[in-house]
Formats: C-alpha cells, sequence, structure tokens
C-alpha cells in the first residue's frame, strides 16, 4: 500500500546554477565513492523499464572497451509528455553534468544527447549550454565532450538499441539481447544510455548525497518522478511526485470529480479503474511495494463521458502504426488487436473473440522482440478486462 | 580453445563453446526447432520469433537463433507455452500472407507452407489481413517481387546489402505499412539490382522469384517449324538432381541430356563448349594486354583485367566502377558466345534459316535471364538467346512430362557444340575460369603444361571469398619473350561484397594484379541465384566436389585440346581476337545508375 499523503517535490526544477562547484566536488571524488551513492540512492532508470542505475553505470565501467559513451536519451515520444524538454530548456545544465560523471566513471570521453527531431528547436539554446559546459570541463581538465544528435522522429528509437542503430546510420529497428549496451552498445563499445530525467535526478544525488533521494518513496520505489498529468484534469501540466503514491491520492488532487480510470504509463502502460484506485501504488514493481505501477511519467485522467473501447482504439492505431514492423507478434499482432476489436463492436466476432485476443497479448508479450510489443498487452488486457461491455455494446 | 559452457536442453545435458547460441546448441542433439528469418548464410536477424523456446527462470520466452548459451541455463524447446506460442506466430504470418499455395510458384518447397504443415494450422481464428492491396513486381526479365507473399522475414535485405553490398532491397515503412521495398519503391529492373538472384535462393517463401519462360519453351517445342536447341550450363548438371530428389552433389550430366532429348528439344548442346571458346578469346586477350601494356606502353586496354562470364558481376560493374569499365574483359559470356553462334555457325551446318531456331538455355542464374535481355545481344542478327532456364524451371519442365528421372539411362550430348573439355566443366565453381584460363595460357606461352599437379591449380580453389594466387612463368617461347620470368598475379573473389573490397583495391593502387576472376554469386555458379533451394555452404561444398570430380574424369582438360574448338576456328572463326570472333564473341558495357 502506498502512503496516504500526495507529496509534491521541487528538486528537479529547483534553479541551482552552481554547476562548477557541483562538477568540482564530483571530480575530485573517487568513482566507487560516486557508484556507491547512485547505488545507495535507489535511483532507477526514468524511461519506464526501472533498471537501476547505479548498476547501469557499474556493469559500464567494468565492460571491457577501448571507447565507451554515454548517451542521453531525448527522444521523449510518448504522446502527451514533454518533461524531458522542459528539463533540458529550463535546467539543462543538470543533465550535463550527470552526463559527465557518467563518463568520468565509465571512462568515456564521448556523451551524445540523443533530441528528438520535434525537439530541433531547443538546439541552439542547448549548445549554447553545451559550449560553456566544455569550457568548465576544461577548466577541470577534463576531456569529455558532449555532441547533439537529431533523431529521426519514429516512436520506436526511444528504444534504446533502436535509438543506436538510428545513430549509426541504419534504420531504427531495436536489436537482439543480449549482449546489452553495457557490453555492446553505440558502435560496438559498452555504453550507458539513460533518459534526460535520471541524468538529472543523478545530479540532485551527487549535490545531496543520497539519503535525501532514498527518504523520499517507498521501498522499491525511491526517490521523485516527474509526472504528465493530461486528460479529464482541470490542472494538466507536469509535477515532481514522490514515488509510492496511492492512486486514490492522485485522483483526489487531480482528478475532476468524476474520473472513473487512469491510464498509468501512456499506450504502454495500464489502464486502473475506480474501484482499484485505492490499492495500487504508483512506482517499480517489487516484493514489498504490493500492486505498484511502473510509469515513464504519463498519467491520463479519463471521466464518465470517455469511452474506454475509443481509448483503446486509440493505442492501438498508435501501435499498429509505430510498432518498427521487424518482429510478427508485434507487426501482425497490433493489427489483429486493433481489427479484432473493431470486429467485436461490430458484432463480427463474437464476444468470446475477446478471450482470444487476450490470449494473443500474452504470446505478444512472451514472444516480442523489444518492450513495445511486449507492452503492448498492458493497455490492452487492463482495458478489456476491466472495461470489458464497453468493448460490446 | 574457447571456453566451455554447460547447459540443458530438454533434458539432456551439453557442453558446447561460449558464444554458441541456443539453436546451435540444440542442433548438436539433434533437436530441431523451427526457424524462418534465420539462414546459415546471414548474419542473425532474430525478427520472426518462430524459433522461441522457454529458458527457465525467465518470464519472456527467448529466440534461439540469436541468443548465446550461458552456464547453467535450462531450456525447453518443446513445452506447451512454446507450441502455443509458435502457433500462434505461424497463424499470425499467415493472417498477414496470401497463402494461396495452389496458384503459387513455391508450393511444395515453401519454408513457410511446411511450418503450417507442420503445426497444422486448420483454424480461421484470425481475422485476414491480406487486404490483396499489393502489386506484383514483374517488369524485371530476371526476378518476380510478390509483396503479398512476403512474411518480412528479411532474409533478402541481408543477403542483398551483406552478402552482395548490393543494397537493392530495403526496409520501408514501420508498422502495419512495413515492407520490402527499392529506392523509391521503383520497380526492380530500375534500380541497382544486379539479378543474382541471391534473394531469391535465400527467401523462404514465393515472394521472390524468379520471372519463369517455361510456357514459352513448351510453345516453342510444340511449334513445328522451330528448330529448338538448348545449351546447359557447366552448374546445372551437378544442381538439377536436387531438385529431383536425389542427393546434393549427384552429377547428373547423362540423365539430363536424356531428359532434355525426352522433353523434346530438337538438339541438346553444352555451354561448356563456349565456355572453352571463352577460355580461348579470354586467355588471348589477357596476353595481348599483357603485351601492349608491358612491352609497348599502350594502356588503353588497362591492366589488371576482370573476367566478364557472370552477368550479375557485370551489371554490378557497370553500377559501380563505371570509371573502370575498360578493365573488363569484352568476351561475351559463353552463354551469350553460344547464342550467337547458334544462330550463324550452328544454323549454317545444320543448314536450317537461323529465323527459325529458337534458342533456350538451362543455367544456374537469374542475372542470364537479364543479360540474354540486353539489347547488345543481337549479334547474329537476331536475339541470340530466346529463353533462359534456369536449373529450377528446367526441374519443373521434367517433373510435367512425367519422366522418372532416377531411372533415366545417360546419354550424350549431340554433335557440333556438344564437345567440351574439363576446364570448361570447372566454370561452374568459382575459380575455374582462373584456373581454366591459367591451364591454356600458360602452355600457349611456355608449350608446357601448367606446374601443378595433376593440372589442379589449388590456391584458386575453395569457398573463401577472395584467393589470390601466383604463377612464375619461365622458359617462354620465342614469341612470349616478354613474359619470361613474370609473375602473373591472379585474384578470384566470389560474391559482390568480396567483389567490391577488391576492386577499391585496385581502384586505389593497393594491389597489382593481373587477371581477376569475379563471380556473383557465393561459390560461383554453383551456388548461383538460379540453383535449387535450400543452398548453404554444405550444399555448395559437395557440389563443388561434384564438379572437380567431373573435370578429372574427362580425357580432354584444356580448351585448346577440345577438338569442336580447333575445327570452329579452322572453318568459322579464324583465330582468336580475329574479325569474326570480335564481331559474334564479344561486346561492351555501359555506365548505369546508382540507385
Ligand atoms: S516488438 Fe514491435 S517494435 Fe519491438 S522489435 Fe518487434 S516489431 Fe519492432
Ligand atoms: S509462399 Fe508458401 S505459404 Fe505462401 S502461398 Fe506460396 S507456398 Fe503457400
Ligand atoms: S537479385 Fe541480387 S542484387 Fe538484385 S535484389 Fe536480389 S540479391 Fe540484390
Ligand atoms: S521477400 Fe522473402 S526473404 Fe524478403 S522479407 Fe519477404 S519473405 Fe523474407
Ligand atoms: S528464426 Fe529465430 S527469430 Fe526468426
Amino acid at each position: 500500500m502506498g502512503k496516504h499523503m500526495l507529496k509534491r517535490i521541487d528538486l528537479i526544477f529547483k534553479n541551482e546554477h552552481d554547476t562548477d562547484a557541483i562538477l568540482q566536488k564530483i571530480f575530485k571524488r573517487s568513482n566507487e565513492d560516486l557508484i556507491n551513492d547512485l547505488i545507495g540512492s535507489g535511483l532507477k532508470g526514468r524511461g519506464g523499464a526501472g533498471f537501476p542505475t547505479g548498476l547501469k553505470w557499474k556493469l559500464t565501467s567494468e565492460a571491457e572497451g577501448d571507447e565507451k559513451y554515454v548517451i542521453c536519451n531525448a527522444d521523449e515520444g510518448e504522446p502527451g509528455t514533454f518533461k524531458d524538454r522542459e528539463i533540458l530548456s529550463q535546467v539543462p545544465h543538470k543533465v550535463l553534468t550527470g552526463m559527465a560523471a557518467c563518463g568520468r566513471i565509465i571512462g568515456a570521453k564521448k556523451g551524445f544527447i540523443y533530441l528528438r527531431g520535434e525537439y530541433n528547436f531547443l538546439k541552439p539554446d542547448l549548445q549554447k549550454e553545451i559550449d560553456n559546459f566544455h569550457t568548465t570541463l576544461k577548466s577541470l581538465k577534463s576531456d569529455f565532450r558532449i555532441e547533439i544528435f537529431s533523431g529521426s522522429g519514429a516512436y520506436i528509437c526511444g528504444e534504446e538499441s533502436s535509438l543506436m542503430e538510428s545513430m549509426e546510420g541504419r534504420r531504427g529497428e531495436p536489436r537482439n539481447k543480449p549482449p546489452f549496451p553495457t557490453e555492446i552498445g553505440y558502435l560496438g563499445k559498452p555504453t550507458v544510455i539513460n533518459n534526460v530525467e535520471t541524468l538529472a535526478h543523478a545530479w540532485t544525488i551527487f549535490k545531496y548525497g543520497p539519503k535525501k533521494f532514498r527518504d523520499l518513496g517507498v521501498q522499491d520505489s525511491r526517490g521523485s518522478k516527474l509526472f504528465s498529468v493530461s486528460g479529464d484534469t482541470p490542472v494538466a501540466g507536469i509535477y515532481e511526485l514522490e514515488l509510492g503514491m496511492s492512486l486514490q491520492d492522485f485522483v483526489d488532487d487531480f482528478g475532476d470529480g468524476d474520473t472513473k480510470a487512469v491510464q498509468v504509463g501512456g499506450a504502454a502502460g495500464f489502464c486502473v479503474p475506480r474501484k482499484k484506485f485505492r490499492e495500487t501504488a504508483i512506482g517499480y514493481q517489487g516484493k514489498l511495494t504490493g500492486i505498484s505501477l511502473p510509469t515513464g511519467g504519463s498519467m491520463m485522467l479519463f471521466n464518465s463521458s470517455r469511452s474506454m473501447y475509443n481509448v483503446l482504439k486509440n493505442y492501438l492505431e498508435f501501435f499498429e502504426e509505430e510498432s518498427c514492423g521487424q518482429c510478427t507478434p508485434c507487426r501482425v499482432g497490433c493489427q489483429q488487436l486493433l481489427e479484432g476489436v473493431e470486429a467485436v463492436k461490430r458484432g463480427d466476432k463474437p464476444h468470446h473473440y475477446l478471450d482470444k485476443l487476450m490470449r494473443l497479448t500474452e504470446t505478444m508479450k512472451l514472444t516480442a522482440k523489444c518492450g513495445l510489443g511486449q507492452s503492448v498487452a498492458n493497455s490492452f488486457s487492463s482495458i478489456v478486462e476491466n472495461f470489458r461491455e464497453e468493448m460490446i455494446y | 580453445m574457447s571456453k566451455m559452457v554447460n547447459l540443458k536442453i530438454n533434458g539432456i545435458d551439453v557442453s558446447v563453446e561460449a558464444g554458441t547460441t541456443i539453436l546451435q546448441a540444440a542442433e548438436k542433439l539433434k533437436i530441431k526447432i523451427p526457424v524462418l528469418c534465420y539462414h546459415k548464410d546471414l548474419c542473425i536477424a532474430g525478427n520472426c520469433r518462430v524459433c522461441v523456446v522457454e529458458v527457465v527462470g525467465s518470464r519472456k520466452l527467448v529466440a534461439a537463433c540469436a541468443t548465446p548459451v550461458s552456464e547453467g541455463l535450462e531450456i525447453h524447446t518443446n513445452s506447451l507455452m512454446v507450441r502455443n506460442a509458435r502457433k500462434d506466430i505461424i497463424e499470425l504470418l499467415l493472417s498477414e500472407h496470401n497463402a494461396d499455395c495452389t496458384k503459387c510458384y513455391r508450393n511444395g518447397n515453401c519454408e513457410l507452407q511446411d511450418l503450417a504443415a507442420e503445426y497444422k494450422i486448420t483454424n480461421q481464428d484470425f481475422l485476414d489481413l491480406a487486404h490483396g492491396a499489393y502489386t506484383i513486381d514483374d517488369l524485371s526479365p530476371s526476378i518476380i517481387k510478390d509483396d503479398s507473399r512476403c512474411i518480412r522475414c528479411q532474409r533478402c535485405v541481408r543477403t542483398c546489402s551483406e552478402m552482395q553490398s548490393v543494397g537493392a532491397l530495403s526496409v520501408a515503412n514501420k508498422g502495419s505499412e512495413m515492407k520490402i521495398s527499392t529506392f523509391f519503391d521503383r520497380p526492380m529492373r530500375e534500380v541497382v539490382c544486379t539479378n543474382c538472384g541471391q534473394c531469391v535462393i535465400h527467401c523462404p517463401t514465393g515472394a521472390l522469384i524468379e520471372k519463369t519462360y517455361i510456357e514459352r519453351v513448351w510453345d516453342a517445342i510444340a511449334d513445328p517449324n522451330k528448330h529448338v536447341v538448348v545449351q546447359t550450363a557447366p552448374a546445372v548438371r551437378i544442381g538439377l538432381g536436387e531438385e529431383l530428389e536425389l542427393d546434393a552433389g549427384e552429377r547428373v550430366t547423362g540423365k539430363m541430356v536424356s531428359a532434355l532429348k525426352r522433353l523434346g528439344f530438337d538438339s541438346v548442346l553444352d555451354t561448356d563448349f563456349t565456355a572453352d571458346l571463352t577460355i580461348m578469346e579470354e586467355g588471348t586477350e589477357l596476353l595481348h594486354r599483357l603485351k601492349a601494356n608491358l612491352v609497348e606502353g599502350d594502356h588503353s586496354e588497362p591492366l589488371p583485367m576482370t573476367t566478364s562470364c557472370s552477368p550479375g558481376w557485370v551489371k554490378f560493374f557497370e553500377h559501380t566502377f563505371p570509371e573502370m569499365l575498360d578493365n573488363m574483359s569484352t568476351c561475351k559470356s559463353p552463354q551469350q558466345m553460344f547464342g550467337s553462334l547458334a544462330k550463324t555457325y550452328y544454323a549454317k551446318k545444320i543448314d536450317v534459316d537461323p529465323e527459325n531456331i529458337v534458342s533456350v538455355s538451362v543455367m544456374p542464374c537469374t542475372a542470364k535471364k537479364f543479360e540474354a535481355d540486353r539489347p547488345e545481344m543481337r549479334d547474329s542478327g537476331y536475339k541470340d538467346v530466346d529463353y533462359v532456364l534456369t536449373t529450377r524451371e528446367l526441374a519443373v519442365m521434367i517433373m510435367q512430362a512425367g519422366i522418372q528421372f532416377a531411372d533415366l539411362p545417360d546419354e550424350k550430348y549431340d554433335s557440333i557444340m556438344g564437345k567440351s573439355s574439363g576446364a570448361a566443366v570447372i566454370f561452374g565453381a568459382t575459380g575455374g575460369v582462373m584456373e581454366a584460363a591459367l591451364r591454356t595460357a600458360y602452355e600457349l606461352v611456355t608449350g608446357r603444361e601448367v606446374p601443378f599437379e595433376n593440372l589442379n591449380i589449388e590456391p584458386v580453389r575453395g569457398l573463401d571469398g577472395v584467393r589470390e594466387a601466383t604463377v612464375k612463368i619461365e622458359d617462354v617461347l620465342p614469341d612470349w619473350k616478354f613474359l619470361e620470368g613474370a609473375e602473373l598475379k591472379c585474384c578470384v573473389a566470389h560474391g559482390l561484397a568480396n567483389a567490391r573490397n577488391v576492386m577499391e583495391k585496385v581502384k586505389n593502387g593497393e594491389v597489382d594484379y593481373h587477371f581477376i576472376e569475379i563471380m556473383a554469386c557465393p561459390g560461383g555458379c554453383l551456388g548461383g541465384g538460379g540453383q535449387p533451394i535450400p543452398t548453404n555452404d554444405a550444399i555448395r561444398q559437395k557440389r563443388m566436389k561434384a564438379i572437380y570430380d567431373e573435370d578429372l574424369s574427362l580425357a580432354v582438360r584444356k580448351s585448346h585440346e577440345n577438338p569442336e574448338i580447333v575445327q570452329i576456328y579452322k572453318e568459322f572463326l579464324g583465330e582468336p581476337l580475329g574479325k569474326q570472333s570480335h564481331k559474334l564473341l564479344h561486346t561492351e558495357y555501359f555506365e548505369r545508375q546508382r540507385y
């Protein structure tokens, strides 16, 4: 069970412009210390998958390679989210600092910001920021350099291995794993790839120490996180909240009084109906957290005016288009799910065809090559399970 | 010695080298895991997902073809979970597929069909997504692309870009629209495609097939006014058996000839004859170029000289290295030499109006269809070669005719252009042209046989992508004084990716070869795009052995000793590179666009 109070935090956007001091502090400490801080803080990747950040850096620092890379994933493609954009325009130095620290720790000389094509307008300011940052680095005798790479704008390029494929000039399609980027990443070299928010949190941890971060949140889900709140809410926007809150608390604060469901984690996430608000917490799945839903940050509220059939159809249309198309379960599965629910709605297929589709989502979850195809199952099964009548009548 | 890893598959212990995939480990235990996007020749894609297996302790299934083993792994290849998932995947593929097998060229030899049969896919549960909004591209003279039969395994894409470095095929669009496409979706005949057909033999389904001319050949045979002659390439006789239920690597020359006669061809002749002729012309051209360059300082026909008998290679060269076109031998390929002689020399000999001759060839190659269509290939005054059939198409005709191939007696080729030497036979393997040319050129220059045991020039044989050989020339005949002590540097490359590498080096002056043999297909014609499916390295090996065995079995093993060759020069052609030869046996090349 989550806590019964929703704590708003102000760490990420708090304007603290002491880059030089923090960098100096970081560069004075040993790599081991820094990694221990990260691990001790409990920070997990804020992209949604939730891999422990400290461990990722540690693995990459131990991996063998003459060259290594740090990539900041700024390919924010989830519909309705723009928190990374805000971070990059308001507090870019925090992200750059996170990258430089990572570079020092793993032994990389080069970092990239993979910037979503739609965010190209950020480039001039960001470049200025990077130039200044390089000067600071030079004074610290660091030759770490950061470059901006403009992405081509496919949703799948947010997936780390597709992102690297696209950086290497190929079509953005997920790679087979293992090997993981920590061993064989960009150009075949060990690579840390973190999203924008994760790197900004690393800054907080290096500045305030692991305890301040760890004290936020609950077991297995430490720290704060940015949420993009949208849908039927009077207060849409970006909020930094403590992890582990219950969905009921969230709806109390952000709903419009008539919330019937919340989609946690966007199209790839789970839809929670009103009757489960209380027992559902927002955070990473863990042994001690009960029903806990991970999220990249997107929270979408639906009130009783919404047709959940349309909601699901929108998601499926999105996936049917954004699947990279390379693997069978995802490419064909998405089409079958979409056309399948349409057929049931029209009456061309019997109600129990929905069960067949539910089984199909199982297969997709088990066999799809990457997280995209695997997670289509989430929104599908949670919506069909909880709003079955709306799918049929 | 690399590290060994222990694991369990279906309860059986196995120990394999680190880096092995689950698929390979299972193979070692003779446990079959179905595959579709996987092909032994190609890099791993892991995208069809039919090879999924269960790893104990993992929440997801993993692709056996793409997952390396690790210590202590416990795998189930046949659990309920695995079977259900696989069945779903096959059904999904079929739901997107124009699965009208009875109207499909690959009916009976299709990996998707086999899987559907194995898993007994009989239900019609999923919705039919094959909306029929596909166009079939059949404008190329060699290859038909039918997207409605495509399962998006990307084997063709990997073949074309990795093995051939052509990149004519690529993946376009995403999601449900994802498909295999060409530059701006232009028809295959308008892009850099070399027609090599490697994508065809690597495609598991009927999405890429050769353009077939079977019906036209049947029509010609049935026409009493036509004299239909057929020529068969060196590599057909060692591949054909595989299509007709014999083992890979069985030599079926005699049966093939007898089958062709029973099909009703008026004359069954041998492309090997013109392979010998190619050696005469190309060997002489090489010596001529050496003389011009080394003695006279005339670089208008530069060195190194590259072979020109592989039409896929020729077209690749025209697209890729237009500035070096003069390096290509001007000799036509044996097929086209045969074509122009069939409607001149041969027609005269048998006293038939060339107008009424239909010249058919059976080739291990799809690019030969394109080559026969080149506008320059009309030196006889007619289309030199009317129809080109692949090894596979000939097998189809034999089956259609109800011929029991395995029981056929051996028969001999007809005469006039039916005799050949062992040198011609080895044209079917990479390095063969080089070896054959050296056998003749060396003897021409020194009066002695090439100094290799049994005439077998081993350094140019084998399946390595690029091979080199140096032949030292000593004690030459007086006419060839300028070659005394020279070292003839030769290079053999097969597969267009290897060809590109070699030619880049030539272009940058990093190597100083005199003579380069290039075959577009891996293994040369024996692995050609028109050969039986499947083709992989193990099968190539067997076909290669068959070819070298055939060479050894022949009495005449040097082109210039073929009596019919001696005769044609005496009666008709005059001498190699002479006026008549030039008109009928040589050609020219053109720069082509690069998309
Ligand atoms: S799951 Fe979807 S997005 Fe991922 S590899 Fe497969 S087709 Fe591409
Ligand atoms: S490609 Fe295979 S499965 Fe498809 S129609 Fe042809 S034979 Fe049948
Ligand atoms: S025929 Fe050869 S060149 Fe043409 S698409 Fe196929 S593999 Fe590529
Ligand atoms: S054309 Fe053939 S090889 Fe290429 S993707 Fe389609 S099915 Fe696979
Ligand atoms: S054969 Fe393994 S994924 Fe296709």
